[in-house]
């Protein structure tokens, strides 16, 4: 078992709970033993990173810290984009800008803490592919999802600010694990575009257009499912599918699901043990599969 | 040696030292410094009547030595060495205080700023007390030139050295000369045919008797120096006998492999063995060995059975040869940003998503829709003209992403596009842009002349292209209306950034060139020496310094060649007696040295027991002379001694 | 006693890549702080470890080597032999008790203006916060100096 420190995010013990079941239930299967920093705090998104952009280094920067503390030399590993997307940013400028760490050094000294700026921030799709590794993956898989067309959202955060990860524009990750399932993984143009983040509880109207743009290519594109790494990206393309379809006049009915769920499909698991029931839109024949 | 008598001149360059350095205060300091007989400040000291300040007081106060505290000694170093000639006095018993370029211009206070300029100037007095009289050497140069790189800056370098009656070789790494010029359709602002006037120019370069095409070659090693390159060149195997070909094109009808031609963007399909364009020079096929099937299977051979002079052969095997020339040129080009690296742009997702490139074949008459703008559809040409066409300038271009640097030409090629459409297809076309850059003669009513086309001119960056139920859709914030916008269109055209050329870094490192940060070979001065390059006889013309239209390349291929007229035509050239020498009598002869020079100027001497210097392959860098032992190696005009010196003022002041 | 120390820093820049870069940071007139002092010399390779010793002997409070980018060396390799004998230097600087922070190689081409005046201001600022450079108690004398050196010779 390969040790990692594992930063679930706000969302993991809250909307995104299934996400957090189904990794918590697929990671030892693969031979990952994700360990939760204990006393771990908010990134420091979203607003904050607006309003109060040094204090949200400083958040991110006291998890890091605590990742550092726990030793082991472990990665964090880390679910949501937003919190790898944050974290990592954090981290650059903790790295780049003196005045930053300076400011950084002073807020965590207060509280006994030091940042030293070593652990590595990973996101769980980056250990799948390249820890685990697609082989080993593929040899793992007990349940082939053949016939299974799956559109692969990524989001706008996984790639940006750049990193040696991901292409911000085009993505691949996700596309080879979910053929490493067995699935078909359909050419998906919109994998990068945003979902409408937190506009959808400022500025409906701009994000329905968003989500629409996203869902119905992958409709168009005959995919069964869409599949997300980021628990903002999965919130607002299955909470708000009926209402776009209001506003729009659309009759989309796409499931919206975790890479870790479909994984765990193709591991063996049952749909009900990976959360899959907790959807707004019905997986309905894609968890029996 | 006789009494030193050093004079100190302060330069003010107008205000660009004296407005922060207090040169008087600076010029008060020098005097005082042992050995200082005069002290001045100036206000120009490059200027006439400066110079002739330093030349009365050599005269007439016996001065012996001389430092100038004014700009980098890049810049006038050579200026002042021959002052002091004029004047009687060895050019090397001079020194520079950088008090301009190093001092003044990065300082912000002016109280450090003198403090640093005084710092620097005893240095240089210090230095200079020791400096010894230097003799130039002069040396035979060659009086053949080489070009690197067959497009229309390199074709008009040769062709000028070759007609004032100079033998040139031109090497050329494609199959053809005619660079990226053989591949456009009509020229801006002109319209005139590119071919038309190309062809001709790369038909004179190939038979002139003076010039010497190498096609299909490479260039592997540069040795030598100014008026003495030892040049290794590759001549890649074609597979076919360029003696016996007679370029009937027999063997490219009878291949049976396609390939997506280059040439063509990938737009159509040319064979295993091909020519690249049917206007190539020279016009002798060549076999790409990677696509051929009898290379790669060992069967076929078709084009070897159908030949009728018998010139292909399988057997051929690159050859190397060596030129001796006095000078080189380099005009080795460009490439374009390839937009797969960005697929928000849409190229490669969508098949009616075309780089401007591409377009140029679709335009031109011998592309392959035979000059028609077609869509395509499922890989092929349709009959379909599209309605509405989108052009993208700065795709790549003045983008901190890709390259932050605006490539020149593209909003002008971008214009003619955009014109070329809109005659051809009647297709209602929007220019999306930044900026129009349409700097140059006749480019600007060019501008006025396509708006008046009724050209839709969007300002506003073409963000990405998508498509939605098969439509494309071209993202963009028109910052006119201060709207976003989203363009449905039938057709787009990417306007890419000129790039360094694939290979650039290598071309640089054999031949010593720097780059500048964008990649791009850099000029000895971006003002004054704009063909020149850090390593003396060695010229860049064209793309490889930067983006240029096909003027200024043209201009810049003359240049060249008028730089490297000037060399020959002198004959002989003066070169830095700069270099290492040793004293045998306190040399070990531990060879420690040998290994170290690039050069390979040291050789050890058995009957003496000793190393000496190769004082013609020197080059100076004093490399040796620091590993030195016994301290026998020493540097001309940078000893340990003159060194020292300065180190002792600098750090103590 | 750190407020008004204005540390001298001595500079060995090569003609070619590193010199030709500092006058690009004039001529762009970006502003570094005036405590370096810039001797030329044709190659990063001509650096004797004698030159650097001098420097600290003689007052200097740092000192800065730089040359071409590995790769782009006007003499071809002179570069690679000044990393080679960088590490014998840092060994003998160490020996005589010369922190870690006062002397530093770099490698910044003729296009690098702005690397050059950040390269500067980092350095300064490193050398300001370890305060004015005192030979160690005991350190030998000149003499004692050259011979450590060894007349200039590293054996590269």
């Amino acid at each position: 078992m390969r040790r990692y420190w594992y930063y679930p995010g706000c969302s993991g013990h809250a909307s995104a709970r299934d996400y957090q079941r189904s990794v918590a239930l697929i990671s030892p299967a693969l031979g990952l033993d994700l360990v939760e920093v204990e006393d771990w705090n908010c990134c420091g998104t979203t607003a904050m990173t607006s309003v109060e952009p040094r204090l949200s280094v400083v958040l991110s920067a006291r998890n890091l810290a605590l990742a550092e503390e726990a030793g082991g030399r472990a990665d964090l590993v880390v679910t949501c984009n937003s919190c790898y997307a944050i974290l990592r940013r954090a981290q650059e400028q903790y790295a780049r800008r003196r005045e930053v760490r300076a400011e950084v050094d002073e807020a965590l000294a207060g509280i006994g803490r030091r940042y030293s700026g070593t652990v590595r921030v990973r996101h769980l799709l980056e250990v799948l592919v390249r820890d685990v590794g697609l082989d080993a993956l593929r040899e793992r898989v007990r349940r082939p999802l053949s016939g299974l067309r799956l559109a692969p959202y990524y989001g706008c955060l996984l790639g940006r600010p750049r990193n040696d990860f991901e292409d911000p524009e085009e993505p691949l990750s996700m596309d080879r694990l979910l053929e490493a399932t067995g699935a078909t993984v359909v050419r998906f143009d919109r994998k990068s575009k945003c979902c409408g983040g937190a506009l959808i509880t400022t500025h409906e109207e701009a994000a329905l257009e968003l989500v629409r743009e996203v869902l119905s290519e992958a409709a168009a594109r005959e995919a069964r499912a869409v599949v997300t790494a980021c628990p903002m990206c999965q919130f607002n393309l299955d909470a708000y599918q009926a209402k776009v379809n209001a506003a729009f006049g659309t009759r989309l009915r796409l499931p919206v699901l975790y890479f870790s769920q479909v994984l765990g499909l193709s591991l063996g698991f049952g749909a009900s043990e990976l959360g899959l029931g907790q959807r707004f839109v019905p997986v309905g024949g894609v968890g029996k599969l | 040696m006789s009494e030193v008598r050093i004079a100190v001149y302060v330069c003010h360059c107008g205000t660009n030292i004296a407005d922060k350095v207090d040169v008087a205060g600076v010029r008060e300091f020098a005097r005082r410094l042992p050995g200082v007989e005069v002290a001045r400040d100036y206000q120009y000291m490059c200027a006439d009547p400066g110079q002739e300040l330093l030349r009365s007081d050599i005269r007439e106060r016996g001065i012996n030595r001389v430092v100038v505290a004014s700009c980098s000694p890049r810049m006038h170093e050579a200026t002042f060495r021959q002052v002091l000639e004029s004047a009687g006095l060895n050019g090397y018993l001079f020194e520079m205080a950088n008090i301009r370029e190093h001092c003044s211009w990065v300082t912000e206070e002016s109280e450090l700023a003198t403090h640093k300029a005084r710092a620097l100037v005893a240095a240089a007095v210090k230095r200079v007390r020791f400096h010894a009289p230097l003799e130039e050497r002069y040396v035979e140069v060659n009086q053949k030139a080489l070009v690197v790189g067959g497009g229309i800056a390199g074709i008009e370098a040769a062709l000028k050295i070759a007609r004032a009656g100079k033998k040139v070789w031109l090497v050329e790494r494609g199959p053809s000369i005619g660079g990226k010029m053989a591949g456009l359709d009509k020229t801006f602002p002109t319209l005139d045919c590119s071919a038309c006037i190309l062809t001709p120019k790369m038909v004179e370069a190939a038979q002139h008797p003076k010039i010497t095409l190498l096609s299909y070659s490479e260039v592997e090693g540069v040795d030598g120096y100014v008026g003495n390159f030892q040049v290794t060149v590759r001549r890649k195997a074609r597979y076919v006998r360029e003696e016996d070909c007679t370029g009937c094109g027999t063997c490219y009808q009878k291949c049976p492999k396609k390939v997506p031609s280059e040439f063509d963007g990938g737009l159509s399909h040319r064979k295993a063995i091909y020519v690249p364009f049917p206007q190539a020079v020279p016009n002798v096929p060549v076999i790409d060995r990677s696509n051929c099937i009898r290379f790669q299977t060992g069967r076929c051979g078709a084009c070897e059975k159908f030949c009728p002079r018998d010139a292909v052969d399988f057997e051929q095997e690159d050859e190397f040869l060596t030129l001796e020339v006095g000078a080189v040129i380099v005009a080795t080009g460009y490439e374009t940003f390839q937009p797969q690296e960005a697929p928000q742009w849409g190229w490669g997702r969508y098949e009616n998503v075309l780089t401007a490139r591409q377009l140029e074949r679709l335009v031109n008459a011998s592309g392959p829709t035979g000059g028609k703008v077609l869509l395509r559809r499922d890989g092929e040409f349709t009959d379909e003209v599209p309605k509405s066409v989108a052009v993208l300038h700065c795709i790549g271009s003045r983008d901190e992403n890709y390259y932050p640097y605006c490539s020149r030409l593209c909003c002008m090629a971008s214009l003619k596009l955009a014109h070329l459409i809109r005659e051809k297809t009647g297709a209602q076309v929007y220019s999306f842009y930044i900026d129009i850059r349409s700097a140059g003669k006749g480019y600007e009513e060019f501008y006025t002349r396509v708006q008046a086309e009724g050209i839709q001119f969007i300002r506003g960056k073409g963000a990405e292209v998508l498509e939605r139920d098969g439509q494309l859709y071209v993202h963009a914030e028109d910052t006119l209306l201060g709207a976003y916008r989203e363009v449905p269109v039938d057709m787009v055209v990417l306007s890419t950034a000129v790039t360094p050329a694939p290979g650039a870094e290598r071309v640089a490192q054999i031949f010593g060139i720097q780059r500048g940060q964008d990649g791009f070979f850099l000029e000895s001065h971006p003002k004054l020496e704009p063909l020149k390059t850090a390593t003396e006889g060695i010229y860049i013309v064209g793309c490889c310094q930067g983006p240029k239209d096909i003027p200024d390349s043209v201009a810049q291929g003359a240049g060249g060649a008028a730089e490297v007229l000037s060399l020959l035509t002198a004959g002989r050239v003066q070169i830095s007696p700069v270099v290492a020498e040793i004293d045998a009598e306190a040399c070990s002869g531990c060879k420690v040295c040998v290994p170290l020079c690039p050069y390979s100027a040291i050789k050890y001497d058995e009957e003496r027991g000793a190393c000496g210097v190769n004082e013609a392959l020197c080059k100076g860098c004093g490399t040796c002379v620091a590993s030195c032992p016994s301290g026998a190696l020493s540097c001309r005009h940078f000893t340990d001694e003159q060194i020292y010196a300065q180190i002792e003022e600098v750090s103590s002041l | 006693m750190t407020e008004s120390f204005e540390p001298r820093i001595v500079g060995f820049l090569c003609n070619w890549c590193s010199y030709a870069g500092a006058d690009l940071a004039g001529v762009s007139r970006l502003k570094y702080p005036a405590n370096l002092r810039i001797i030329r010399v044709m190659c990063s390779g001509r650096v004797e470890p004698s030159f650097i010793l001098k420097a600290f002997r003689d007052g200097a409070d740092g000192v800065l080597v730089a040359g071409c980018h590995p790769g782009d060396c006007h003499y071809m390799e002179g570069n690679y032999k000044t990393m080679r004998r960088w590490v014998m230097i840092e060994g003998i600087l160490e020996d005589f008790g010369v922190e870690k922070g006062r002397f530093r190689l770099a490698w910044v081409s003729a296009s690098e203006g702005d690397r050059f005046a950040a390269l500067v201001r980092e350095m300064v600022e490193d050398v300001r916060r370890l305060g004015p450079f005192r030979l160690p108690e005991g350190t030998p004398d000149q003499a004692t100096l050259a011979v450590a050196a060894g007349g200039g010779g590293s054996g590269a």
